[in-house]
């Protein structure tokens, strides 16, 4: 579903993503974890499409097209979704009404016609139940006035509604107390499918004890450095990343 | 020094015949005190002349360039077969006035209140209730504003006599049409008596309007005591279409004013808001918003003049100005010595969409009293693109995500409209005129 080969990538002129590579087929949970600076943030802005990011070199496939070559919504349209670690406040513009605007959207992309107002409906209020937010919320400005938690849990709410088949999260546990952190990954295990796969990066191990990956890997100054089953998971957070820093400098 | 007096002097050629001509015929059967008041204003406006961007009022504003035409101002009632757009909301009481005279279709509702008069000036104004004419006719005004004393012919005359709480909206429409260079004067009178109520929706459209039209309005505004008055003004033009509005709004003690100025389309626009509170404890609500593209030019002068102590009042003025657009908001609050406890707040915001887009904002703070609220801040900016980010990273097409930006922007003026209908249609208007500029 997702091939990422030899990404080198950075801003400014500076290289962050320093040859990338990563496999995910569908139905596979991936978490990618690393240090503050290991280049996280810049992997979810790339694939989201973020125009900031210069490409220097490598390629990314998405159900074998060109990523790269898409359009920021069009790559929502083809089912990339990404939880944004900072959701942004948008005062004036309805969760619903925004909602609602990007799945006509995405359905006239796929030459549907637009939803039905009460299809609509109950699709709301199923996934407000599933991810168990309260219907104030999706009446108010996207985010506007939302705390950190329920910020996190409107990306998922979103996700719920408009169905991607890639969900990339980016630190969605940061700033969550251990209830939010349970509501949301409640939230997302209970998306987990055979067609819909997620990468999960994360500083820490805790929304792992929660969803369980298939693969965790670690990324450190730009590129996947270790990879390995869920206990590695564990272990990094037993150890933190230093014996990782260590290791590599001694292959060095 | 002759040359500058000369030039003080020199009003449009024609302007004064045209008067003459209005005063043999048109006015003709006036009472005396009435065109003694026009000549007055004449005069006045002859000693004035059209402002100059030499006139600090009109600093930014280039009123002269649209006064240099030969326009006639002796046009008489007109046209038949206009087809009148329906209201905006059922029960709407509908005036529609063409090229500011009253249309002779214009349907009135009969469910009017026994006392209550919708009508226009020409009629009710200088017929039945011409003492109540007498009483509110007042001078004031700059330069346009006396050529509006002077040339009047019709408008709307609206009187709620005390107690009475008008349920249904009244709704203005004025029509600019037709295939001369016109000057139109429209001339309004709201008396709103002590603890009457009423909403007044105005709006200007163009039909056919093939020749250049300057459409210079007054209204006078009188609340009283525990009186209210919401007051709705959207101008939506054709690009041959100016207006130059003047509204002089006076409020006695306890009373509420609330106005929205909407606009969406005309070659310029240029709208003196004047208020001045006569009593205590009284609170006004001025918010504005235009969205404007090409050469459209849209400049909003208000000037609220605290009088009396424990008053309030508010204004909100937005803009979204893309290519060569102009927009002005200039904010002038006066608060007199005894007028303690004043509360003055001032907000103008804008994005600008396009480099050549210009605002130009100015508050004009004279506080003379010592224990006061007053503030003021204005903001201009771009479109967030993080925001636009996200909203892309959702699904929706740059160009929806930027419609939807820019109607939130707009959300905190329209919000303020209190008639669910109007705001729809205000709403539909906005998008089309976003839409329209992408």
């Amino acid at each position: 579903m997702l091939s990422i080969k030899n990404l080198h990538a950075g801003i400014d002129g500076k290289e962050i993503i320093k040859g990338f590579n990563l496999e995910v087929k569908a139905g596979e949970v991936h978490a990618i974890m690393g240090p503050n600076g290991s280049g996280k943030s810049t992997l979810s802005n790339i694939l989201a499409g973020k125009e900031d990011y210069e490409i220097t070199s490598g390629e990314i496939k998405y159900k074998g097209k060109d990523l790269l070559e898409m359009s920021i919504e069009d790559r929502a349209r083809e089912g990339v979704f990404l939880a944004f670690q900072y959701p942004i406040e948008i005062p004036g513009v309805s969760n619903i009404n925004f909602l609602k605007t990007a799945i006509n959207e995405i359905r006239a992309y796929k030459g549907q016609t637009p939803i039905e107002a009460k299809d609509f409906l109950k699709l709301i209020k199923e996934k407000q139940a599933l991810i168990e937010l309260q219907g104030t919320l999706a009446n108010r400005s996207v985010n506007e006035g939302f705390s950190g938690g329920e910020k996190k849990r409107n990306e998922i709410f979103q996700m719920a509604v408009l169905e991607p088949i890639l969900c990339i999260l980016d630190e969605t546990d940061s700033g969550l107390d251990i209830d939010a952190l349970r509501v949301v990954a409640n939230g997302v295990n209970k998306l987990r499918s055979k067609e819909r796969s997620f990468v999960i990066i994360t500083h820490y191990q805790r929304l792992l004890d929660y969803i369980t990956p298939d693969f965790v890997h670690v990324l450190y100054d730009g590129k996947i450095v270790k990879s390995g089953p869920k206990e590695l998971a564990l272990e990094l957070e037993k150890k933190g990343y230093d014996w990782i820093k260590e290791e590599l400098a001694a292959v060095k | 020094m002759l040359a500058t007096l000369e030039n003080k002097k020199k009003i449009p050629a024609q302007l004064q015949g045209e008067f003459n001509s209005l005063l043999e015929n048109t006015f003709a059967s006036e009472p005396a005190w009435l065109k003694e008041k026009r000549k007055e204003a004449f005069e006045v406006f002859s000693t004035e002349g059209v402002p100059t961007r030499k006139d600090e009022n009109y600093k930014y504003t280039d009123v002269k360039k649209i006064f240099d035409s030969k326009y006639t101002a002796t046009h008489n009632k007109l046209h038949k077969g206009i087809a009148i757009p329906p209201p905006i909301a059922e029960g709407n009481i509908q005036l529609v006035f063409i090229n500011g005279w009253l249309y002779k279709d214009s349907t009135l509702s009969a469910k009017l209140p026994k006392e209550v008069v919708v009508g226009n000036m020409a009629t009710d104004g200088l017929g039945k209730y011409s003492e109540v004419l007498k009483k509110h006719l007042s001078s004031s005004g700059d330069a346009l504003s006396q050529l509006n004393a002077a040339l009047w012919t019709d408008g709307a005359f609206i009187y709620v006599p005390a107690k009475i709480i008008l349920e249904n909206p009244i709704e203005i429409i004025h029509i600019a049409t037709g295939n001369n260079e016109l000057l139109a004067s429209p001339k309004h009178l709201f008396v709103i008596e002590n603890n009457a109520e009423a909403q007044i929706i105005e709006r200007s459209i163009s039909v056919e309007a093939e020749k250049y039209i300057i459409v210079n309005s007054f209204a006078e505004v009188v609340v009283g005591e525990n009186g209210k008055l919401q007051y709705y003004r959207i101008q939506n033009d054709c690009k041959n279409v100016s207006q130059i509005s003047n509204i002089y709004t006076t409020l006695d003690k306890n009373s509420h004013f609330d106005t929205n100025t909407i606009s969406l389309g005309n070659d310029f626009v240029r709208n003196n808001l004047n208020i001045a509170f006569e009593g205590e404890n009284s609170e006004i609500h001025l918010n504005g918003l235009f969205v404007v593209s090409g050469n459209e030019f849209v400049d909003n002068h208000t000037a609220v003049q605290h009088n009396k102590p424990h008053c309030q009042s508010n204004q909100l003025y937005k803009g979204v100005l893309d290519e060569k657009a102009t927009g002005i908001f200039n904010g002038k609050i006066f608060v007199a010595r005894d007028a303690q406890k004043t509360n003055a707040y001032q907000s103008s915001k804008n994005i600008l969409l396009s480099d050549d887009a210009t605002i130009n904002t100015k508050p004009e703070l004279e506080i003379y009293a010592d224990d006061v609220k007053c503030s003021h801040g204005t903001t201009t900016g771009q479109i967030n693109e993080d925001s636009l980010f996200y909203l892309r990273a959702r699904g929706l097409s740059e160009e929806s995500a930027r419609r939807l930006l820019l109607v939130a922007f707009a959300n905190d003026v329209l919000e303020t409209i209190k008639i669910d209908a109007l705001r729809a249609y205000l709403e539909e208007l906005i998008n089309k005129k976003i839409s329209h500029n992408r």
